[in-house]
């Protein structure tokens, strides 16, 4: 059951502009996410933000969530549940494997994960940018409404479910019922896919769009120069299904 | 001229009855399901097959008008730094701006804020009209997070994760094109002009271990400062209730069969869920169990009505109900002033049910801004506020007539039944004798 957590101790915190660091195997996670709530509305430029080191996170839940700030989070090693949740403006780069739901519904920066995530990654993000440099598991980009989201690896079934906007690139392989009732969300696929879900389908790929693949992979730093972009795909909605039809009853 | 028909002699069939053969026939020809607005329509076990025992010899009543009967509850002090002190045992529920109006949404925080209580937002997310005019806002944290954002999230005074409804416990929804105008598609990121789902299910978690973790991260996110309710349908309260505890939630809110909706499908409406009357005792028996009665607050909702359905749900446990459908009729939903408009759609003052479609004649379930024009929101605000007294008075009179200084007061002991059912549901004695089916 939840306790109620205790007051902080204040521990290594000096000027914002010095490296803060928290070692999660003492500190409580309430302490590093008040600590990073403190700083919001302190916004500086990017060469003054605050630099944020966590060591020791040992799998553990809500790391970094609600962070309103220009900050770098680093976090080395793997963490549990929704890190980087709601992210706005910080740039946050996990050392390790990230749990479910990492930076849902993140509103904008950027979340940068070393390994794999788990399932429902960048589930409902509006904004912002999450780069997977390995594998995301099911359902990654679920409802997804703006963000963008990079996987160097593959992605697992359902993703992209109810997808409404944003762009999600998949330099691996895609599982079963890719971008299932998709709304107005990208899709780019380098490997295969397994199944397209309901009204999704593959749409040429033009100028545009090879221009923000592009962008969107030099962004996420997967070396656009490795990568032939003849090799991917683009997937969206076939707007079949923007009107509930008796007729559409059987694609459900 | 053909004959008259002398109707004496016609038999008509239970099973199908003439609305059964209307339906088939609705369907035949439209191929798709009813899906429409309102709340369960049909007769089910309610608040009204319970009485209260007024105080005589055995028991002193307190003086109407006079003596101290506190209506005041706080809500969700278990974990968070504010919880919500509401001057009245009753609150408004959860409802979307897109399936009503701006000035419908600003009328019921007028309406509620003028009595001391909150409002709720709904799917969609939090209009700025909606925060300026709650003082008391509960924002709720939906399966499709349209609208969802941290910051609204933190301008709230309490979040309610809302896992299901009473209209529909297992179903999602779906907001028609006809109603999604600009400003409710960009709240949504969607298209304009298109039918939006609304998930059944959060996208990133399933199952009360994840909800434990899903409230911390609520938490981690506002500071520990709100109070968190999850709110269920009520299909197996006795267990859903002790799952939410055990998560973690400050507040429970159970929502019976007879909650309201702006769109679902007649079937579901119908027949799915529980009445909010086994619903009530089912939820307080799980508080009970877990021993957290009174420390995590109970919400129950769908169908109240009345001072009498208020003060019979806080003797069953509740520590205060919610209202919406009842709210919405108070602002002018189903006035007989728009009878002219409400036959032109097929209906009538008072049967009026179609919030689906977005025409509403009374200006609060609809996007459309000539209609919603029609609603004066310091007006309809006004009306709501009168009726929210109302209920509060009902319910003082009833519990200062069975002898209690505070509603909450109110307990089990002072109902009786008037059906075997309604006795067996709530667990009350029927009236004149000592038998409560099921128990004794």
């Amino acid at each position: 059951m939840t306790s109620r957590p205790q007051q902080p101790k204040q521990t290594k915190q000096t000027k914002q502009t010095a490296p803060t660091e928290f070692d999660l195997r003492d500190a409580p996670v309430r302490e590093l996410n008040r600590a990073l709530h403190a700083l919001t509305g302190s916004r500086l430029s990017h060469s003054a933000c605050a630099t944020v080191r966590v060591v020791n996170p040992g799998g553990k839940h809500n790391i970094a969530v609600g962070a309103d700030v220009d900050a770098d989070i680093a976090i080395d090693g793997h963490v549990g549940y929704y890190c980087a949740a709601m992210n706005q403006h910080a740039n946050i780069v996990v050392r390790g494997n990230a749990g479910p739901g990492l930076a849902e519904n993140m509103m904008s920066g950027k979340v940068m994960v070393q390994g794999d995530a788990s399932q429902y990654c960048g589930a409902t993000a509006h904004g912002g940018l999450l780069v997977i440099h390995g594998n995301a598991a099911a359902r990654c980009g679920i409802s997804m409404k703006g963000v963008d989201i990079v996987v160097g690896g593959d992605i697992g079934h359902m993703s992209a479910f109810m997808a409404q906007s944003g762009r999600l690139v998949v330099c691996g392989d895609a599982g079963d019922a890719l971008g299932d009732s998709i709304y107005e969300a990208r899709i780019y696929v380098r490997g295969k896919v397994r199944s397209h879900g309901a009204d999704c389908v593959e749409k040429p790929m033009q100028a545009e769009h090879r221009q923000e693949l592009t962008q969107l992979l030099q962004q996420a730093e997967l070396g656009v120069g490795e990568l032939n972009l003849d090799d991917f795909r683009r997937y969206g909605s076939a707007r079949e299904l923007y009107h509930f039809k008796t007729d559409n009853a059987g694609s459900y | 001229m053909s004959k008259p028909i002398d109707h004496t002699w016609l038999t008509e069939s239970h099973t199908f009855s003439r609305p059964v053969i209307r339906e088939i026939q609705r369907a035949a020809r439209e191929g798709i399901y009813d899906i429409r607005g309102f709340g369960a329509k049909r007769k089910l076990p309610t608040f009204d097959d319970l009485l209260l025992l007024g105080a005589s010899m055995s028991r002193y009543p307190l003086e109407g008008y006079r003596e101290k009967c506190d209506t005041a509850v706080t809500l969700g002090d278990r974990y968070a730094e504010n919880p919500l002190t509401i001057d009245i045992p009753i609150t408004i529920a959860g409802m979307s701006f897109g399936s009503l109006s701006a000035s419908a949404k600003e009328a019921l925080g007028r309406g509620a804020s003028a009595v001391g209580t909150s409002t709720t937002t709904g799917d969609g997310g939090m209009t700025p009209e909606e925060r300026r005019h709650s003082n008391l806002l509960v924002y709720q944290y939906l399966p499709s997070r349209y609208g969802m954002n941290p910051h609204d999230l933190r301008a709230a005074d309490a979040i309610e994760i809302v896992v299901g409804q009473g209209a529909k416990p297992g179903g999602g929804g779906m907001l028609f094109g006809q109603k999604i105008s600009q400003r409710v598609a960009k709240m949504r990121n969607l298209p304009p002009g298109i039918d939006q789902r609304s998930a059944c299910r959060h996208p990133d978690w399933t199952g009360p271990d994840d909800l434990a973790i899903k409230i911390q991260e609520l938490r981690e996110i506002t500071d520990w400062k709100v109070p968190i309710y999850a709110k269920v349908g009520a299909s197996r309260p006795f267990y859903d209730v002790q799952l939410a505890v055990k998560a973690g939630a400050d507040v429970v809110v159970v929502d019976g069969m007879q909650g309201g909706t702006a769109a679902t499908q007649e079937v579901f409406i119908e027949h799915v869920g529980i009445p909010t009357l086994p619903a009530t005792r089912l939820a307080v028996e799980a508080l009970q169990a877990a021993g957290v009665h009174r420390k995590v607050q109970l919400i129950v909702s769908g169908g109240i009505r009345s001072g009498a359905d208020v003060a019979k749900a806080l003797a069953l446990g509740a520590d205060a109900v919610s209202i919406g459908t009842a709210a919405l009729i108070a602002m002018g939903d189903n006035s007989p002033e728009f009878e002219r408009q409400y036959n032109a759609l097929g209906s009538s003052a008072g049967y009026y049910d179609d919030y689906q479609a977005g025409n509403d004649p009374a200006g609060i379930s609809t996007q459309n801004a000539k209609l919603s024009k029609r609603l004066d929101a310091e007006v309809a605000g006004r009306r709501l506020a009168n009726y929210l007294r109302c209920l509060t008075l009902e319910t003082q009179t009833m519990a200062r007539a069975a002898g209690k200084s505070d509603v909450r007061n109110l307990e089990p002991e002072d109902l009786v039944a008037l059906t075997v059912e309604a006795a067996a549901m709530a667990k009350v004695p029927l009236a004149g004798t000592e038998w409560v089916p099921g128990v004794k």
